[in-house]
C-alpha cells in the first residue's frame, strides 16, 4: 500500500511523515506540491510545517498548489487523507473540514508532550485505537486553537465527529478541548498533535502515533 | 460613538515577508494587477462620543508606545464615521 | 549624485571621504589608500569599512585567538579547522558534522524578535554553507535581573525570535541556556549554535577558482536592510538614549530561508558548485571578496544585476547591505543550465553577477563603470591588527580578597528552604516557558533536549550514530578569574556531554566582552583565550572556530566575561545513552567527585549579592579521568541516570533528577551547610541499581574519581538529611518563577 506524503515549500515534518508510514507498514510515496497526479497512491498525508511561512493565513496559501485539487477530488471520493497540524490548517482552508485554527490562547508557539483520548475509532486513521483510548503524542504549534460557530460545533458533537480531544488542561483554547475531527464519512482526519513524532520511545515521548499509520492499513483491506 | 482607526504598516524600507508572500500568490491564481503587496495591522478603537484632540493625541502616544513597533513601523491615526 | 568611478578617484585624490563616519581611524583609511595608490572610490571605502570592522576583521582579538592554531593538538578528527565559515569534525562512518555559534547581540536589544530571529539565520547559512544539511540548533541567551522592566520587554521578544526562525526551518531545538545578571541589562547576549551533517566528500568550501566560471547571487532580493550595522551597530558602544544612530533592521524571512536551504542541498547533491559563501555581516562586500581571495583573486562583479527589493539603492549600500536569506555560488558554465533549474523549481530568484577572472583584482562594475578594483585579500584579510593594551583590572585583587559570608542551612527547616530558595531562583528554575516555544521534535532525531545536560542528535537511523552537543558558560567565575573561568565552562561543557556517555570530539565558542579599548577588558579577554587554549590543549580537544563579540557595554560597566563554550561529543549507539534521571525507585545514588568549600562565584552566593572570593582551579586531568569513567560506565551499562552538578550545586542537580520522572530520592551528606549548595566542579550524581555496586567502585578507583554513597531513590519527596521536601511543593517552587515574571 501506498501512502503519499506532500511536500509544499515551508512544509517540515515531510521526513518524519515518511518515516512514520514505513514504520506502520506501508510505503511513502513523496508528492511535491506542483504534481498533477497523485502517483497511484492509496491515501495521502499533508504533513506539518510553515507551508508559505504560513503567511495571510496557516495553509491560505497551499491549498491553491496544483497537486490540491487531484487531493481534493480523491478524498471527495474516500480517498483516506490526513492532516496533521498545518495539513490540519489546510484542510480546513479547502473546506474539507470544518472549522478554522486560530491564535493559541497563551498567544505563543507551543511545544509538548500532549495527553489526548481517542473519540472516534472509526475513521480511516484511527481504527487501531480504542473508545476513549488516552496516547501523548507531541503537540507543537501557535495557531492550534480549534473554532468553528455553535451550529458547526452541535453538528460536530453530534455526529461523532470529534476525532481526538485535549485531556486536562486546554493547551491551546480549542473549542470543547478539540485535538483533530473528520469528515462525515470519516476517511479525511484533520489533526492538531503529531502522532508522526511518536513512533517510538527514543526518539519521542511514547509510540503512541503508531496507531494512525497502522489504522490506514485497515481502511484499505476493506 | 465614533471609531479611531490605527493603521500600522511596516517601514517601506523593512522587509515585509507576509505581503511577498501575498505578491507571489497572487499570479498563481491568474491575478496580474498587483505590482507589489504589502501587509499591515488595522486596530479599530471605539469611543463615546467625539473623539478631542487630547484623546487623539493620546492614542498618537499609545500607537507609538504599544500598537506599532516604531523601529521598523509606521501609523497613521485616524477617525471614522 | 555622480558616480564615484575609480577614474573620478583617481582624478581627485584629494577629495575628502567620511572615513571616521563609517568606523574608520586616519590610520587606517591612510593604509586603504597606500593599499590602492590612489583614494578609494566611495563603494570601496564602504567596502573596507564594514570588512575591517571589529565584527568582521577581528582586529583586536586576532593577535589572542592565534593561540587556537598555536597550541593546537594535532587530530585526523578536523577535516576543515579555523578560518573557513565553521569548521568540520569527522564523526566516523564517512559522516562528518560541523558546529559554530555566533553572537546577535546588539541587533537583539535594539529589535529583540527580528535580532534573534536573524540570528539563528545566520549561523543556519554559515552551517549551510559548508555543504552540511543544518540539524539542530542551540541558544545560549543571557538577560539583565528577572524581574527588571526591560528584560520583560527583551525577553519574551528574544525568545519568540528563536522561536519563530527556528521553527519555521524545521531545526530541531536541542538546548541552550537562559541566564540573568544585571550586567546585561543593556547588553543582553543571544548567542546561537547550529549543527549540521554531512558526507566528507560534500564539504565544500568558500573559494572563487577557475577562471570563467560564473558568479552566481540567489536567495532574497537586496534591500536597504542592516546597511552599516556590522560596522556601526558592532564596533560601537551605542547609546541607549539617543535614537538618531538607531540603524535600520533586518528583518528574517524564515520561510525563504527553509526554500533556501532545500534549494541550496539539491545544489550540492548534484555537485554544482565550486564555492559557496553566505551573504552575512557586510553582505556582498564580504562574499565577494572572501570567494575571490579564497581562490586566485581575481573576479568581475556586474552590481547593477544584483536583483533589488529597493530599486533606489545606490551601490555602496548595495554592497553594504545585510539583506538576509541571500547565498553567493561559484558554478562552471557547463552547470550552470541545471543550477537555475533547480532554483525555479524551489521559486528562488537567481541572477548571474559576474565570473571568475585571470587577474588577481576584484573588479565592480555599475552600469560598465567601474567603481572597485582591489585586491581582495586586502579587504577579507589584511585588515588591520591591533595589539590593544591591556592590564589587570584593578577589582581582581579586590573580589579575590572578600571572603564569602552567606547563611548555611544546618536545620531540617534551614535545608528545605535553601533547597527551595535555589530551585526558585531564575537562574536555576524550569525554564519550559521558554523552551516549549522551541520545537525539539522535528527531522525525528532527537534524543535529548532541554532539560537534560545536552542536547543529543541522532544522524544516522541504521546504525544510531550520533553527537551530542552542550554549551557552557560560568560568567561570576570568570569575573574573578578569567584564565581558570574559560577552562572550567570548558570542562564543564565536556562533562554535559559526556554525562550522557558521549565522547568530546570538538569546541567553538563565543566570546562576549565588554569594550577592547578598555585594558581591564582586554586582560579578561587575552586571560579568557589563553585559559581556553591551554585547556583545550591539555583536554586533546581541537577549537574549530569562534566568534567574538565585543562592546557588551553600556557606559564604563562592561558585562562579566562570558566565553560561552560548545563542546561536541560522538555517541556510537544513541539507544545506549545513560539519561540525566531515573525512573524507578530503589536505585542508588552516588556523587562522583569531591565538594570543597567553592561557594565563590556561586548561585547562592549570588543569591545573597556577594560576587567576590576565589574561583575555583580547573582540575582538567580529573576532569579526564571522570569523562573517561562516564564514558566506559555507558557502555557497560552501568549507570541508570548520569547528572551534571553546576550552578547551584548538589540542592538544583538533585532538584532537576527527581522531578524530571517524579521519583524522589532520600540521600544524606557530611557538611551539609557547604555541601548542599557549593559548586566545586568535576561532580556527577549517578544512580546505579545495587547489582552495579562493585562495578562503579572499580571504575571510580580505575580513574581515581573519589566515590560518596548518597543515598536511594524512591518516595514522593526529596528527603536531604533529614529534610523532607515534598516533589509538589518543589515543584511549585520550581516551575512557578518563569510563569510569574513573564505571564
Amino acid at each position: 500500500m501506498k501512502v503519499g506524503v506532500v511536500t509544499f515549500p515551508g512544509t517540515l515534518d515531510d521526513r518524519d511523515a515518511a518515516r512514520a508510514v514505513t514504520t506502520g507498514g506501508a510505503t511513502a510515496i513523496s508528492l511535491w506540491h506542483k504534481d498533477a497526479d497523485l502517483k497511484g497512491v492509496d491515501a495521502v498525508i499533508l504533513p506539518g510545517g510553515f507551508s508559505y511561512g504560513d503567511y495571510l493565513r496557516c495553509g491560505a496559501i497551499s491549498r491553491f498548489a496544483p497537486v490540491m485539487e487531484k487531493i481534493i477530488d480523491a478524498a471527495k471520493g474516500g480517498m483516506p487523507l490526513l492532516g496533521i497540524c498545518n495539513g490540519f490548517q489546510v484542510l480546513c482552508e479547502t473546506h474539507l473540514l470544518p472549522g478554522a485554527l486560530t491564535r493559541n490562547s497563551e498567544l505563543h508557539f507551543l511545544c509538548t508532550d500532549q495527553k489526548i483520548s481517542i473519540e472516534n475509532t472509526t475513521t480511516a486513521w484511527t481504527s487501531s485505537f480504542t473508545q476513549g483510548q488516552e496516547i501523548v503524542i507531541p503537540l507543537k504549534n501557535g495557531e492550534g486553537a480549534f473554532m468553528c460557530d455553535d451550529e458547526t460545533l452541535a453538528v460536530l458533537e453530534g455526529e461523532g465527529r470529534i476525532v481526538a480531544r485535549y485531556v486536562g488542561e486546554n493547551p491551546n483554547g480549542s473549542r470543547n478541548l478539540i485535538a483533530g475531527i473528520t469528515n462525515e464519512r470519516g476517511n479525511i482526519v484533520g489533526l492538531m498533535p503529531h502522532p508522526e513524532h511518536a513512533i517510538n520511545t527514543l526518539t519521542g515521548p511514547t509510540a503512541d502515533g503508531l496507531g494512525f499509520f497502522t489504522s490506514v492499513l485497515n481502511a484499505m483491506v476493506k | 460613538m465614533a471609531k479611531i482607526v490605527v493603521d500600522v504598516m511596516l517601514k517601506p524600507e523593512i522587509l515585509d515577508p507576509q505581503g511577498s508572500a501575498v505578491s507571489a500568490a497572487l499570479p498563481r491564481l491568474g491575478f496580474t494587477f498587483a505590482k507589489s503587496v504589502r501587509q499591515g495591522k488595522r486596530f479599530e478603537i471605539e469611543i463615546e462620543g467625539e473623539p478631542t484632540a487630547a484623546q487623539l493625541a493620546e492614542v498618537e502616544v499609545a500607537a507609538e508606545k504599544l500598537l506599532a513597533n516604531p523601529v521598523i513601523e509606521t501609523f497613521v491615526v485616524r477617525v471614522e464615521k | 549624485m555622480t558616480l564615484d568611478t575609480v577614474t573620478v578617484a583617481q582624478s581627485s585624490p584629494d577629495q575628502s571621504q567620511p572615513f571616521a563616519e563609517l568606523g574608520l581611524k586616519p590610520d587606517e583609511y591612510a593604509r586603504i589608500k597606500e593599499i590602492l595608490g590612489r583614494r578609494p572610490t566611495s563603494s570601496e571605502l564602504a567596502m573596507y569599512s564594514v570588512m575591517w570592522s571589529e565584527h568582521c576583521s577581528y582586529k583586536s582579538s586576532k593577535v589572542h585567538l592565534k593561540q587556537f592554531g598555536d597550541k593546537a593538538v594535532k587530530t585526523d578528527a578536523l577535516l576543515v579547522g579555523i578560518g573557513e565559515n565553521a569548521g568540520v569534525v569527522d564523526v566516523g562512518q564517512g559522516y562528518a558534522v560541523t558546529f559554530k555559534i555566533e553572537s546577535h547581540n546588539h541587533p537583539s536589544f535594539i529589535e529583540p524578535y527580528q535580532g534573534a530571529a536573524t540570528g539563528v539565520g545566520g549561523i543556519v547559512r554559515d552551517i549551510l554553507t559548508m555543504g552540511a544539511r543544518p540539524i539542530a540548533v542551540m541558544d545560549p541567551l543571557r538577560f539583565g535581573p528577572a524581574d527588571a522592566p526591560d528584560t520583560r520587554r527583551v525577553l519574551p521578544g528574544i525568545v519568540a525570535g528563536v522561536g519563530g526562525y527556528g521553527n519555521c526551518l524545521g531545526l530541531a531545538n536541542i538546548g541552550g541556556e537562559v541566564v540573568f545578571d544585571e550586567t546585561y541589562i543593556g547588553n543582553p547576549l543571544v548567542n546561537a549554535l547550529c549543527v549540521g551533517v554531512m558526507k566528507h566528500s560534500d564539504i565544500k568550501l568558500a573559494k572563487a577558482a577557475g577562471a570563467g566560471n560564473l558568479v552566481v547571487l540567489y536567495g532574497a532580493k537586496t534591500g536597504g536592510d542592516g546597511i552599516g550595522g556590522v560596522s556601526v551597530l558592532a564596533s560601537e558602544t551605542f547609546d541607549t538614549t539617543g535614537s538618531a544612530k538607531r540603524p535600520a533592521v533586518q528583518v528574517g524571512d524564515p520561510f525563504v530561508e527553509k526554500v533556501l536551504i532545500e534549494c541550496s542541498l539539491e545544489i550540492f547533491a548534484e555537485d554544482l558548485v565550486i564555492g559557496i559563501q553566505d551573504l552575512g555581516g557586510a553582505g556582498l562586500s564580504c562574499a565577494t571578496s572572501e570567494l575571490a581571495s579564497g581562490g586566485s583573486g581575481g573576479m568581475k562583479v556586474e552590481l547593477d544585476r544584483v536583483p533589488l527589493r529597493d530599486a533606489s539603492l545606490s551601490p555602496e549600500e548595495i554592497l553594504m547591505s545585510e539583506s538576509q536569506e541571500r547565498m553567493c555560488a561559484i558554478v562552471e558554465p557547463s552547470k550552470i543550465k541545471r543550477f537555475l533549474e533547480i532554483c525555479d523549481k524551489w521559486d528562488v530568484t537567481v541572477t548571474v553577477i559576474g565570473e571568475v577572472t585571470d587577474g588577481d583584482r576584484l573588479e565592480i562594475t555599475w552600469h560598465g563603470d567601474l567603481i572597485v578594483d582591489v585586491p581582495p585579500r586586502t579587504v577579507a584579510h589584511d585588515g588591520p591588527v591591533y595589539n590593544r593594551p591591556l592590564a589587570k583590572p584593578e577589582y581582581v585583587d579586590r573580589v579575590n580578597a572578600e571572603v564569602i559570608n552567606v547563611p548555611r542551612p544546618t536545620t531540617s527547616d534551614e535545608i528545605k528552604a535553601t533547597v527551595l530558595k535555589l530551585a526558585a531562583a531564575p537562574n536555576l528554575a524550569d525554564k519550559s516557558w521558554v523552551t516549549s516555544q522551541y520545537d525539539r521534535y522535528v527531522q525525528g532525531n532527537t534524543i535529548q533536549s532541554q532539560p537534560d545536560d545536552s542536547g543529543m542528535v541522532r544522524i544516522d537511523e541504521k546504525t544510531h550514530l550520533g553527537v551530542a552537543i552542550a554549551t557552557d558558560a560560568n560568567a561570576n567565575w570568570s569575573y574573578l578569574n578569567p584564565y581558570e573561568g574559560a577552562k572550567l565552562a570548558l570542562a564543564e561543557a565536556a562533562r554535559n556531554i559526556a554525562t550522557a556517555g558521549a565522547k568530546p570530539l570538538a569546541v567553538t565558542n563565543c566570546l562576549n566582552f565588554g569594550s577592547p579599548e578598555d585594558p581591564g577588558v582586554m586582560w579578561q579577554f587575552a586571560e579568557s583565550v589563553r585559559g581556553l587554549a591551554d585547556g583545550c590543549l591539555e583536554m586533546g580537544l581541537p577549537v574549530t572556530g569562534g566568534n567574538v563579540s565585543f562592546y557588551n557595554q553600556t557606559g564604563s560597566v562592561a558585562i562579566l566575561p562570558t566565553p560561552v563554550i560548545g563542546v561536541l561529543g560522538v555517541i556510537d549507539d544513541v539507544r545506549t545513552r545513560t539519561p540525566m534521571s531515573f525512573e524507578e525507585a530503589g536505585l542508588d545514588l552516588y556523587l562522583l567527585g569531591e565538594t570543597a568549600d567553592d561557594l565563590a562565584g556561586s548561585e547562592w552566593a549570588y543569591l545573597h549579592g556577594q560576587r567576590g572570593g576565589q574561583s575555583p582551579i580547573a582540575d582538567l586531568q580529573r576532569e579526564m579521568r571522570l569523562i573517561d569513567l562516564l564514558v566506559a560506565g555507558r557502555v557497560n551499562k552501568v549507570f541508570t541516570a548520569a547528572h551534571d552538578l553546576s550552578q547551584g550545586g548538589l540542592s538544583a542537580s538533585l532538584t532537576e533528577m527527581v522531578l524530571r520522572h517524579n521519583v524522589g530520592a532520600d540521600v544524606t551528606v557530611e557538611n551539609i551547610g557547604t555541601a548542599l549548595m557549593s559548586e566545586t566542579p568535576g561532580r556527577v550524581i549517578v544512580a546505579i541499581d545495587p547489582s552495579q555496586t562493585k562495578t562503579l567502585g572499580d571504575l571510580a578507583t580505575k580513574h581515581q574519581i573519589v566515590l560518596t554513597k548518597l543515598g536511594t531513590t524512591g518516595g514522593d519527596s526529596l528527603v536531604i538529611n533529614g529534610a523532607n521536601i515534598p516533589l509538589t511543593e518543589l515543584r511549585t517552587a520550581w516551575t512557578e518563577t518563569f510563569p510569574k515574571l513573564f505571564g
